[in-house]
């Protein structure tokens, strides 16, 4: 049975047909929209590499299945930049080296963009070693994500005040 | 031909504008935005999707597969077994060198471990294809596993590691261990561990023809085509694998396995391009994994805390049909001046997949029981550790007698020391709380790991439009190869490092040999700096053999290359750019090839290696058991550091797998069965961020003139050393329970309240 | 994964009749049920959605003071929710001691209460498990089981409900909403899961097509709040399922604690209310002696299924800790490190 889905995909509306309901939301992003920012670790649930935000919130895209999602405001890594502008978090996390590899990187900054507008952690390390624990890197770069997220929530405040100024 | 004289002076004297630049990554841009192309990225037109179905047994063989069930699910096009597979040009039993590894590519219906690939459903979508797997519901004849350290009859192995003997002596440790005035015998274990990269294995293959394009994560391109080559009968130049970049490695991506030969097969098979990536459970089987350890320590010492014997026996299992054994007892050849050492191997083979190099092979296992081992010696001496370890520090090698080629291991002691406040550690355990009541203890490791080299070649180009490129099929799995090999490229080519195309991670490059034993920038950018040179004195014999140049003549004084620029040595105010230099001779580039290898002369004369102190502070809920790393300190000396900012995350990366060697990582392998049962990544523990504490890391400054022409040693290994036997003597200094069967649990810290 | 049929109710009335024929399951978030399916532990030839349902999202107070928490709000609404927070703190902080914050974000009420557990035999199609196939065997009992139950097991089952966030729902006597086949009623949360027995196949009171839509706090919950924590032993510092956990609620009225509530997590196939313990601490001092009395009280029954017997003194320990930390004050913010033995807990252990 065929299921007409509709998506907005990093701002662009993507309608199509899904032949099947098994398809994740993970799995649409990579297989059949091309979208392979976002990395599968264990299609689990248990590495947080396919992190992606769905209506703003920071999910596992393995876990969620895409017939169930439309309709849903997707933002993946391809969608963070504007233009050759990085995200401030993504420019932090080059500066701060906070990667290896690299490969659970996209899920890790889609992480981090979807923790600070939970607006739990703040700029408390260990608030942000917490709520940044959903995501693995077996290279060992958490000091640098650590120092990446507080540099970019540092300069985002700082913008954000001087809006409010 | 000139004298350029650009080998005798290390590279940073010549030039220096590149190489010990913190620079952030060069290719992290694209590893931000989600445009790094990783092998599973792939997807060529008409690609099909294949998924491995594996062995729920651990011994016995397959009897059936439900085939039609499979190819009856919409969308499976085909099925590959044992029955119904291309056919490889060779045996893939036959060992053709010392790096071929056995593999299962469905040479038989024989199960000889658990998660073993027993066949593999090619589908039109992944979804069709998971579910073809799934629907062969396979039945066996299941015989008795072999588990475990105690599996059967041991054997002692002919060779450990890479080639080492499986046993040494020095000294005479019988006497030593009579004569001395303290001893301890103690037994550690550690157990199996996977490499879990968080890419897992994955491969697209597509065949044109005879020619074979590849997109899959090595650590080793040249080897893989290699040995696809020979799988496949087919020659090297029909196959290329690009490997732009690995999401990790750590050993398990060094060889062709099974899983991408499958892949390749099923390409073959179908006719199409497929794609084949393991599920995180497969990695768990047939892609290596760092094999269990019961090792025993004696150790013995005079009054004076001096040692007279270092005795370390080492028990691991090899598979049912291949070998490797993890060379744990070898590290206690080189850290401390014992006047008699013996280390030995045994094993036993088990129902496994084949044990593989895994982040410091042998060093890391060796080193946590070697480490927690000193540590009780120095208590039993009623010694401070450090004292205890300065007490017995090496000033030669102790195994060979050699002198060190460099060995900055003191500075590192007294460096980390004092940066991390060892002076007011308390002798006595348990003796330290926090302010909430938590138990803290402090304690300390040796980190060691040696310097190694292979053999690469590369190519250097200098163009006319005053650009250069440097080509080496390098690999980038995360320690940072496309920026420190290509500042060291710049260096070599005397340019401006966005002057420099550098291109690695293709087969179709020279050689750069494997990304392994920490070796790769001292291997690859030996051949860099040779090639560099080479292309350079090329550039220099166009101009100083013109007379229309200010460099004629200048053959006898050497040139130095810089900036665009060659310098007469003598009189720097004669120079001239690369792109007139060609010009004038009316060529649009010069290029030249150099290689890197190992000395062999110096290795014959010198031991080789890097050495590290680290000290590790946890905290331990004195009711609860449950114990978390607070801060760690680490210095290192590892000869030259191309990188520090990479060098710095690259060791960062190895302290944490320490923490995790004393604190996490353990396959649960169920004693029945054979099979592990907590293959995922929920319940095989890694560190998350929450248990990773602030780092701190010290590069102590090492000139090594012997290693290699660019006195590189290697930071991708050494930070795990050390840095496990670190952490576990912290928790016994917090707690007095010495914990020797890793990782330490919370049940062996209930004993006491 | 099997194919199924999907199914998206426009009705609870629609999702239960849906969610009734055999083979049919419902899925919320699918955190726990994806993966289930994606390990061929669960091969559903139905999924009912129910998320897309008006009405099950909403955290609404009642007039006689109770709390109702439609099965659909997310784990993280629900832990971010100040005034939940502030109200039921315990529950706050195991909610976000559990997952990650993305399986949070996802995570419904209703689908946590239901996940189902983490027994390795039970994930392990190869191994034999009476869970998941009911007569076949139970090879955890004889396997790798340090994790394992040391309550209210059987012979037939030795696993254990992974849940943080039914712990203190349990201890504060929560009530379950579900609508079913002849209509809506209520139970007790305490007897929705059940213990093995010789069935352990059947994990809960649900009926076919039951579905639960909402989880409501009486009245009485939130007196607790001044002196309520959540903690948990783990192996990981975060993104870890307990080892063993206590939720410890306390109503202490003029130095002496006039309610106690005092349940466990990871010790048995339900969130273990440990009654006996509570009524020994009403009416008594808050001391370390009642609580050590009170911590064996609590497990006076456990006894080891395998190599587990240090998890009956853990679970002591972690009863005595928790009523030590109920009974200073809630903090008014929870720890950076929620649930854990090393949240910020100055002076609150006895050296």
């Amino acid at each position: 049975m065929n299921h007409s889905i509709s998506l907005t995909v990093n701002g662009a509306r993507r309608d199509f047909v899904l032949d099947d309901p098994r398809v994740t939301l993970l799995d649409l992003l990579r297989e059949r929209l091309h979208l392979t920012g976002t990395k599968k670790g264990c299609d689990r649930g248990q590495c947080g590499a396919c992190t992606i935000l769905v209506d703003g919130r920071r999910i596992n895209s393995c876990l969620a299945l895409a017939i169930s999602h439309g309709g849903a405001d997707i933002v993946t890594i391809e969608g963070v930049a504007r233009g050759d502008q990085l995200h401030p978090v993504q420019a932090a996390f080059i500066a701060h080296d906070g990667f290896q590899c690299g490969f659970c990187t996209p899920g890790q900054i889609m992480s981090a963009i979807g923790m600070m507008s939970e607006a739990q952690a703040g700029n408390d390390p260990e608030r942000i070693r917490e709520c940044m624990s959903g995501n693995l890197c077996r290279c060992g770069a958490y000091a640098g994500i650590v120092d990446a997220v507080l540099d970019a929530q540092g300069q985002m405040d700082e913008t954000n005040q001087r809006r409010s100024a | 031909m000139p004298e350029l004289n650009l080998t005798s002076a290390p590279a940073h004297l010549r030039h220096g504008s590149n190489i010990g630049q913190p620079l952030t990554r060069r290719d992290g841009v694209l590893k931000v935005t989600g445009q790094a192309t990783y092998a599973a990225d792939n997807h060529p037109p008409g690609m099909l999707f294949a998924v491995m179905a594996v062995a729920g047994i651990s011994r016995g063989r397959v009897v059936s597969l439900d085939v039609a069930a499979a190819k009856r699910h919409r969308g499976v096009v085909d099925v590959m077994t044992p029955d119904h597979k291309p056919e490889l040009a060779i045996d893939p039993e036959i060992k053709t060198n010392p790096f071929v590894f056995r593999m299962e590519v469905l040479q038989s219906h024989e199960v000889r471990y658990a998660n073993q690939p027993i066949a593999v459903v090619i589908a039109e979508t992944l979804e069709a294809a998971t579910e073809g797997a799934a629907l062969l519901a396979p039945r066996y004849e299941t015989l008795p596993a072999l588990v475990g350290l105690d599996a059967g009859e041991s054997f002692v192995p002919p060779v450990v590691g890479v080639g080492n003997p499986s046993e040494h002596h020095h000294g005479d440790v019988d006497a030593g261990l009579a004569s001395a005035e303290k001893q301890i015998d103690a037994i550690y274990e550690t157990p199996p561990q996977y490499h879990n990269a968080m890419e897992p294995h994955a491969i697209v293959a597509a065949w044109d023809g005879d020619r074979l394009q590849i997109d899959m994560p090595t650590q080793g391109l040249r080897l893989s085509l290699a040995r696809i080559a020979e799988l496949f009968g087919i020659a090297h130049d029909k196959i290329h694998i690009r490997s732009p970049f690995l999401g990790g490695g750590f050993g398990s991506k060094g060889f062709l396995a099974g899983p991408q030969t499958l892949g390749i097969m099923a390409a073959k098979l179908v006719g199409k391009p497929v794609k084949l990536v393991l599920r995180r459970e497969q990695m768990y089987g047939p892609v290596g994994h760092r094999a269990p350890t019961r090792q025993r320590l004696r150790i013995g010492a005079d009054g004076e805390g001096r040692l007279t014997a270092l005795d370390h026996h080492a028990r691991t299992v090899s598979s049912t049909f291949d070998d490797f054994y993890e060379p744990a007892a070898d590290a206690s050849h080189t850290l401390y001046a014992a006047p008699a050492i013996r280390t030995s191997h045994d094993a036993v083979r088990v129902n496994t997949g084949t044990p593989l190099f895994m982040r410091a092979p042998g060093e890391a296992t060796g080193s946590i029981a070697l480490e927690s081992a000193i540590d009780e010696m120095a208590w039993a001496c009623g010694m401070d550790p450090l004292a205890f370890r300065l007490k017995n520090y090496a000033e030669r090698e102790p195994i060979s007698g050699k002198p060190f080629s460099s060995k900055a291991l003191r500075a590192c002691y007294e460096q980390g020391a004092a940066r991390f406040g060892w002076a007011k550690r308390s002798l006595q355990p348990r003796q330290m709380r926090d302010d909430a009541g938590l138990l803290v203890g402090w304690g300390m490791g040796t980190a060691t790991f040696p310097a190694l080299m292979f053999q690469a070649e590369a190519r250097a180009v200098l163009r006319r439009d005053g650009s250069g490129a440097m080509e080496i099929g390098a690999h980038d799995m995360g320690q940072g190869a496309w920026t420190a090999l290509a500042q060291i490229a710049a260096d070599e080519l005397g340019l401006d490092i966005d002057r420099v195309a550098f291109n690695a991670g293709s087969s179709d490059l020279p050689d750069a040999g494997i990304a392994g034993g920490s070796a790769h920038t001292a291997t690859a950018g030996a051949a860099i700096h040779s090639a560099g040179a080479a292309v350079i004195a090329k550039l220099a014999d166009l101009a100083t053999g013109d007379d229309r140049s200010p460099l004629f003549g200048a053959g006898n004084a050497g040139v130095i290359a810089r900036a665009g620029r060659l310098i007469r040595r003598d009189d720097e105010s004669r120079s001239e750019s690369y792109p007139e230099i060609l010009a004038r001779a009316g060529v649009t580039e010069v290029e030249a090839r150099g290689t890197g290898a190992p000395n062999p002369a110096a290795m014959e004369e010198y031991a080789m290696h890097a050495h590290g102190a680290v000290f590790a502070e946890v905290k331990v809920d004195p009711e609860l058991g449950q114990v978390r790393v607070s801060r760690m300190v680490g210095a290192f000396a590892a000869g030259r550091i191309v990188n520090p900012r990479m060098v710095q995350s690259q060791l960062f990366g190895g302290m944490i797998w320490g923490l995790s060697f004393a604190l996490h990582e353990e396959a649960v392998t169920d004693r029945r069965s054979g099979r592990i049962m907590n293959a995922n990544l929920g319940e095989y523990h890694v560190p998350v961020n929450a248990d990773v504490p602030p780092l701190d890391v010290i590069t102590v400054e090492e000139h090594d003139p012997h290693v290699n022409a660019l006195g590189i040693k290697g930071v991708g290994e050494i930070g795990i050393t050390g840095s496990a036997g670190a952490v576990a003597n912290a928790v016994w200094h917090a707690t007095g329970v010495r914990v020797r069967r890793f990782p330490i649990k919370i049940e062996e810290l209930l004993t006491q309240r | 994964m099997k194919p199924f049929d999907y199914v998206r109710p426009a009705t609870v009335t629609e999702a239960v009749a849906a969610g009734a024929h055999p083979g049919a399951v419902y899925l919320a978030a699918g955190t726990n049920l994806l993966d289930l399916m994606k390990g061929n532990i669960s091969r559903p030839d139905r999924l009912v959605d129910v998320t897309h349902l008006e009405g099950l999202d909403g955290i609404e107070r009642l007039a006689d003071g109770s709390l109702r928490i439609g099965a659909l709000v997310s784990n993280a609404d629900l832990a971010h929710d100040a005034g939940f927070a502030r109200s039921y703190p315990a529950v706050a902080e195991a909610l976000l001691s559990g997952a990650s914050a993305q399986l949070r974000n996802a995570a419904t009420v209703g689908g946590n209460l239901l996940q189902r557990t983490r027994c390795a035999y039970f994930y392990d199609t190869a191994s034999r498990c009476n869970k998941r196939d009911a007569g076949s065997g139970c090879d955890a009992r004889d396997g790798e089981n340090r994790g394992h139950a040391v309550l209210g097991w059987s012979e037939n089952c030795i696993a254990t409900h992974p849940s943080d966030f039914c712990v203190p729902l349990v201890a504060l006597d929560a009530i379950v909403e579900i609508e079913g086949s002849n209509g809506r009623r209520e139970i007790a949360l305490e007897a929705l899961h059940r213990l093995p027995g010789d069935a352990p196949e059947r994990e809960s009171a649900l009926e076919p097509g039951d579905l639960i839509v909402a989880v409501r706090l009486p009245p009485v919950a939130s007196g607790f709040a001044a002196h309520a924590r959540y903690l948990k032993v783990r192996e990981r510092t975060s993104y870890a399922f307990a080892m063993v956990s206590a939720a410890a609620a306390l109503r202490i009225e003029s130095g002496k604690i006039a309610e106690a509530r005092l349940a466990l997590g990871g010790v048995a196939a339900k969130p273990w209310r440990a009654r006996a313990a509570e009524d020994v601490l009403k009416g008594v001092a808050p001391t370390a002696d009642a609580f050590q009395e009170a911590a064996w009280r609590a497990l006076t029954d456990a006894k080891p299924s395998g190599d587990n017997a240090f998890k009956i003194e853990l679970a002591r320990r972690i009863v005595v800790r928790a009523l030590t930390l109920a009974t200073a004050v809630t903090p008014a913010r929870l720890p950076a490190l929620p649930a854990s033995p090393f949240a910020s807990t100055s002076g609150a252990i006895h050296a």
